[in-house]
């Protein structure tokens, strides 16, 4: 694999998102939500409860409550985004012809297939980070609430995305772009579900069920990343087993371990190679 | 003919088959096909639709794999990579990034084929030029008519001076105008020494342009060969009236079909031999057909006989 035709094809990826207005979009919607929120939260430590305002304590656990369920969507945004664009990145080529004349190139498949992950991989990082890091902190400015570990909730966050992201890529090499997307959607959304199914198993030390929740996060690593990151938002109090809500997929009981981090991105690095096979392998 | 191009041609073939097969499926779209390609050739490669002519071309440039059969590209192996860098290719189904402006979709593959950056406006403009799309440069490609889509897939092939052009159905989408360009284009690539290489089934545009030819129909060549070899075969005819006898003196025994005659095994250059001889026998002559098949009718001998 050799660096420039890598390179070419990144920029063309990243350039294409800012051509077709997608990077305008999602900053613009992005920064009307944060401001949306940004309000919200620093409306929290002015609420009253039965007459009196909130004590400062209570005023940060709901803003953590708060916090979770608007980096849970942050969170689905985030798999779409990527969904959508590594969907057609691979598959809309081909099936337009664009590709014929690329491929024609001296260029290797890997080196395209490479390239085109980058330029939506490094788009796709920026972005969660700028907008988890802004939301972050407009949380801290207007409650005093701080996740205890920001950069590993971003790192969790960006890391779902890149499953998505990889996974996609890989459908779209033999599927086409509407199916790709399609099933790389559904099977997010099915890994979810498995997840809380396997928290529920665990809370009611249901080894059955709880073991749909491992096999799921070990099949596509995305719910995995999602509960690591919420560890990472979520006040630590919120860990110990009695306060965490049965099955919720609000709340972890525990972080990733490393073994884990190291796991996902095996995962996402043995897609990346498989989805560079099968494009090898099939005709343009 | 080919060999004697500018600049002294490398040894070789530009283009080598031996035995090349494409199966989609049970579908056999290519059948062992064996060709061979000169340096500085302007090669048409003719046959019906369905005939496998892009399925060999890509498997020319290594968008797809051969089931079975090898083959060289530029004396490399198919799908090599180094070889790819001096081929320009116009894509049967030319598509280019629609939300890029034609002068960067020029310098996106001047990128790709590993140009020296410096000299990118120069190749774009030159090449922009050639294709007549000049001053249309800016224009977003998404904006670009069909025809001017395929100017700019020409020009897309053309770009940093390529040792083969491969062109497939290179006017489909062309007015007149264009597929006289067309022609001038290939006549101009021949005078550099550049290989091309020509799918079509336009045969006027062929006869017009090609010094070689292969005729291929269901993935199988039937005939290939210099274009006035595959052309000549039938000898001479003459159509007259009051012609006496059956033979001709000094040329041999008459053949007639209705008012046409000839002498089976003639040659074309003795032509005016036997016309002479058919007048000095008596005979009026209308018309005189020198025995040149046209392209098409020899087209559809072979794909008749095949
Ligand atoms: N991807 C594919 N899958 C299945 N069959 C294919 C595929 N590509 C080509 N074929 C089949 O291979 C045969 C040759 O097709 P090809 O496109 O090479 O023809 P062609 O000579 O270029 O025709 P045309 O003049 O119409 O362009 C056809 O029967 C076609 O149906
Ligand atoms: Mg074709």
């Amino acid at each position: 694999m050799s660096w420039r035709p890598l390179g070419v094809i990144a920029g063309l990826t990243a350039r294409e998102l800012l051509r077709r207005r997608l990077v305008h979009a999602l900053l613009l919607l992005t920064a009307l939500v944060l401001a949306l929120t940004g309000w919200g939260f620093s409306r929290i430590p002015h609420l009253h409860l039965g007459g009196e305002l909130l004590t400062p304590q209570l005023a940060r656990l709901a803003a953590a409550q708060l916090l979770l369920l608007v980096m849970f969507m942050f969170s689905f945004v985030v798999g779409l985004t990527a969904a959508f664009l590594a969907a057609p990145a691979v598959a809309g080529e081909l099936e337009s012809g664009i590709a014929l004349a690329v491929l024609a190139r001296p260029i290797s498949r890997a080196e395209f297939l490479v390239g085109r992950w980058l330029g939506l991989a490094l788009p796709l990082l920026a972005y969660v980070v700028l907008s988890a890091s802004v939301e972050f902190w407009l949380v801290a400015v207007g409650t005093g609430y701080a996740p205890p570990n920001p950069v590993g909730a971003e790192a969790a966050l960006a890391g779902q995305g890149l499953v998505l992201l990889t996974l996609t890529l890989a459908l779209s090499t033999r599927l086409s772009a509407m199916t790709s997307g399609v099933v790389a959607v559904v099977v997010f959304g099915a890994m979810w579900v498995a997840g809380v199914a396997g928290a529920f198993g665990s809370a009611f030390h249901n080894t059955a069920i709880s073991a749909v929740g491992t096999v799921s996060h070990l099949l596509v690593p995305s719910d995995g990343l999602w509960r690591a990151a919420v560890y990472e938002i979520q006040p630590k109090l919120f860990a110990s087993a009695s306060l965490s809500r049965v099955g919720s997929p609000f709340s972890a009981t525990s972080g990733a371990t490393p073994a884990y981090l190291v796991f996902a991105a095996a995962w996402v690095l043995l897609v990346l190679a498989a989805a560079v096979l099968s494009l090898d392998r099939r005709e343009v | 003919m080919a060999a004697a191009g500018v600049g002294g041609q490398p040894e070789g073939e530009a283009v080598i088959t031996r035995g090349l097969t494409k199966r989609y499926g049970s579908r056999l779209a290519l059948d062992g096909l064996d060709l061979q390609v000169g340096y500085g050739e302007v090669f048409g490669f003719l046959g019906p639709n369905g005939a496998g002519k892009t399925t060999f071309v890509k498997l020319l440039l290594g968008l797809g794999r051969p089931s079975a059969g090898t083959g060289q590209l530029l004396g490399r192996p198919l799908g090599d990579r180094s070889a790819r860098s001096k081929v320009g290719y116009l894509p049967e189904l030319f598509r280019y990034q629609g939300w890029l402006r034609a002068q960067e979709v020029l310098t996106l593959h001047c990128q790709l084929a590993g140009l020296p950056p410096a000299g990118f406006p120069d190749e774009v403009g030159r090449s922009l030029e050639l294709v007549g799309l000049a001053g249309r440069g800016e224009d977003l490609v998404s904006t670009f008519s069909k025809g001017m889509q395929q100017r700019l897939g020409l020009a897309v092939a053309l770009l940093g001076a390529p040792r083969l052009v491969v062109l497939d159905e290179p006017t489909s989408a062309l007015d007149p105008v264009g597929r006289h360009d067309v022609r001038e284009l290939i006549r101009r690539l021949r005078q550099e020494g550049v290989t091309v290489f020509l799918n079509s089934h336009l045969l006027s545009e062929v006869e017009l342009v090609c010094d070689r030819v292969a005729v291929v129909d269901r993935g199988r060549v039937l005939a290939q060969g210099a274009l006035t070899d595959l052309l000549s075969g039938e000898g001479p005819r003459v159509r007259c009236r009051d012609l006496p006898g059956d033979a001709l003196p000094g040329l041999g025994a008459l053949r007639r079909d209705g008012d046409w005659v000839s002498v089976p095994g003639l040659d074309r250059s003795r032509t005016p031999e036997l016309v002479a001889a058919i007048v000095a026998a008596g005979g009026r002559v209308y018309q005189v057909d020198e025995g040149r098949a046209s392209l098409e009718e020899r087209f559809l001998q072979l794909l008749e006989r095949a």
